[in-house]
């Protein structure tokens, strides 16, 4: 009965209390950040779109890391929009992003409000991080949703992206991954949220970062890039790929992309793979080059908005899905084309 | 049975999963609630670079790698997928048999999980060193969480996503672990200790096949069948989440060949694309 009473008791009060309150309502969402060298991972802003669709509450984001970073990031987070609060805790750890001091700040934090989603990137951090706390709260999470229906239903790819499965939770407290290239962008502009500090007592833990080993580039980030020009194993060799595919992408201005076939050869860095097990893209264009579409491939790309295949198996599972497939040896279609593509 | 060895060293437990094989074109289900796996079965590729992982381990520190056992939850056809890394290697298998239509998410395989390693570790000495591999993630769920879950259950170090694994000290717990894991833009590496959770990705390794003779030799190795109730968790791993519908992803338009390069400019202009 007291239950039934709550909610209308506290509705009427709510805006007016909602400033001095430090506790969250029973709809309020609370959004993991990812960010690095004090920039905010593009995920994170996908997935303020997808936890503003979830209900009525508010978006209280939560940013952990070193003490000499908290501060800026914090404050760029206030201004995005659609976001009421921000708690933000540093750490030694929190600063090397390892997931066993991110996985209980953010299990201390979603329980010690009213939380009823916490949503974070479907990113590296993400999945490493957000199944460890969602453990520690007892949670089934739904990994790299695409879709949301209402705040218990949501839509998630299976099997490389061959099907979508429509999922319902019973969980008090849903936690979910977002797939970046599923959601826009929530503006970074525009907000005021008010910041918090949380108390958070770092766990002693017996892991260490060591080195990081980042790909430099001048070129826009795979995941995010409005562009993507990939190569396959048909590029031969590590010099075929710098002869081919990256002055495409460089007059293009686009990101380099690769298939697993590429990466196993060396002919690319294992970041710059598509698909289920590497990057997910849904760029502008995907320029494919001497990829023959493998499914594991396709799970990673077929959401852009247009395909071009570059190959000369006209029966190539990538010519069959291509807006525009051009059957040709690639030695001579792509000199061809970045000739042409500088003096159009 | 084989004899039970006073053991000292690493034992490691490997998760492997039976799934629809990556090659098999899926078919959903006329029902809608989910696809169709009566085709052909067979282990998770990334729990394969998992159970060679700790073969090699063992071929690099010989007897500093005292047991490997790979663990499965399924229906009774799970059994293939032990008896296959057996046969690249492993010494037991245990098999939580679970009857066929029934649904365990990641949540739940973690539970179970961390109740198996509480048990075995029971078996052993108190300082023994422990530690998980398995695949980064099933290729039919596509959902990345086990090895985290199960790392959180126990209270261990995880090292997700793997791309090169070394023992740089002893096979004792507490000694430490370097692990190299594949990140967004690059690699990281990271320093953990025994007892700890690794999941692979697909650079950490090659796996091997099985020689027949292995196949052969795989059948007379021993593999445990444990069930939930065993366990004690009948009532502990019940699903929080209901599959309303799978469907098929949104078909692509049916595109266009492009006869030469001047044509491919010149629809990407018309489309705005360039």
């Amino acid at each position: 009965m007291l239950a039934l009473l709550r909610t209308p008791l506290l509705a009427a009060p709510r805006a007016a209390t909602r400033r001095f309150s430090a506790s969250a309502r029973a709809s309020d969402v609370l959004l993991f950040v990812e960010h690095k060298a004090g920039a905010v991972n593009a995920a994170s802003l996908s997935a303020l779109t997808a936890a503003r669709k979830l209900g009525a509450g508010d978006v209280h984001a939560l940013v952990g890391g070193k003490e000499a970073d908290i501060q800026g990031v914090a404050d760029a987070v206030a201004k995005f929009d659609g976001v009421s609060k921000v708690l933000h805790a540093s750490g030694e750890a929190l600063g090397s992003s390892l997931a066993e001091a991110f996985a209980p700040l953010l299990k201390q934090v979603a329980s010690s409000g009213s939380y009823t989603h916490v949503v974070a990137g479907h990113t590296a951090f993400g999945r490493d991080v957000v199944p460890r706390a969602a453990a520690l709260l007892d949670a089934s999470q739904i990994s790299d949703i695409t879709a949301v229906h209402d705040a218990d239903t949501f839509e998630r790819p299976i099997y490389a992206g061959n099907a979508i499965a429509k999922v319902k939770s019973a969980d008090k407290l849903k936690v979910l991954t977002v797939r970046g290239t599923a959601f826009d962008k929530a503006a970074t502009e525009g907000g005021s949220a008010s910041a918090e500090k949380v108390d958070f007592a770092e766990p002693s833990i017996s892991t260490r970062l060591v080195s990081e080993q980042i790909s430099k580039s001048s070129r826009p980030e795979l995941a995010t890039a409005a562009r993507v020009v990939s190569g396959g194993r048909a590029l031969k060799s590590a010099e075929g790929f710098e002869k081919y595919i990256e002055p495409l992408a460089d007059a293009l201005n686009a990101a380099v992309g690769a298939s697993r076939a590429a990466v196993d050869a060396g002919y690319a860095a294992n970041n710059l793979q598509v698909g289920q097990t590497g990057v997910v893209v849904a760029p502008e264009l995907y320029l494919a080059v001497g990829i023959s579409g493998a499914i594991q491939h396709l799970a990673g790309m077929k959401e852009a908005k247009t395909i071009v295949s570059i190959n000369k198996d006209p029966e190539c599972p990538m010519a069959e899905i291509a807006d525009f497939a051009l059957v040709a040896n690639l030695e001579d279609a792509v000199p061809e084309l970045l000739e042409k593509l500088k003096s159009a | 049975m084989l004899p039970t060895p006073a053991r000292s060293g690493l034992s490691l437990l490997v998760g492997v999963k039976r799934c629809v094989d990556y090659a098999v074109k899926i078919r959903i289900r006329p029902d809608g609630k989910g696809v169709d796996t009566n085709v052909k079965n067979s282990m998770n590729p990334f729990d394969e670079i998992a159970v060679e992982e700790a073969v090699r381990l063992r071929e690099k520190h010989k007897g500093d790698v005292s047991r490997i056992a790979a663990v499965s939850i399924g229906p009774a056809k799970a059994a293939d997928v032990l008896r296959t890394a057996l046969a690249m290697g492993a010494d037991d298998a245990i098999h939580v048999e679970i009857p066929a239509d029934t649904v365990i998410e990641p949540l739940g395989v973690s539970k179970i999980l961390a109740a198996i390693t509480k048990a075995e570790m029971e078996k052993g000495p108190d300082d023994e060193a422990w530690a998980w591999t398995m695949g980064k993630q099933a290729i039919d769920d596509d959902a990345s969480q086990t090895g985290q879950m199960l790392a959180a259950h126990l209270d261990w170090p995880q090292a997700t996503f793997a791309s090169k694994l070394e023992f740089k000290g002893g096979f004792k717990k507490g000694e430490k672990v370097e692990v190299t894991r594949e990140i967004d833009g690059g690699l990281a590496t990271m320093e953990t200790t025994l007892p700890f959770v690794l999941t692979t990705d697909l650079r950490l390794n090659e796996p091997r096949y099985a020689s027949l003779p292995n196949i052969m030799k795989a059948k007379k190795k021993p593999l445990k069948k444990v069930t939930l109730k065993d366990l004690g968790l009948e009532n502990e791993i019940s699903p929080r989440l209901e599959t309303l519908e799978v469907k098929e992803p949104p078909k692509r338009q049916g595109g266009i060949k492009v006869e030469n390069v001047d044509e491919l400019i010149a629809k990407l202009k018309e489309s705005g694309r360039i």
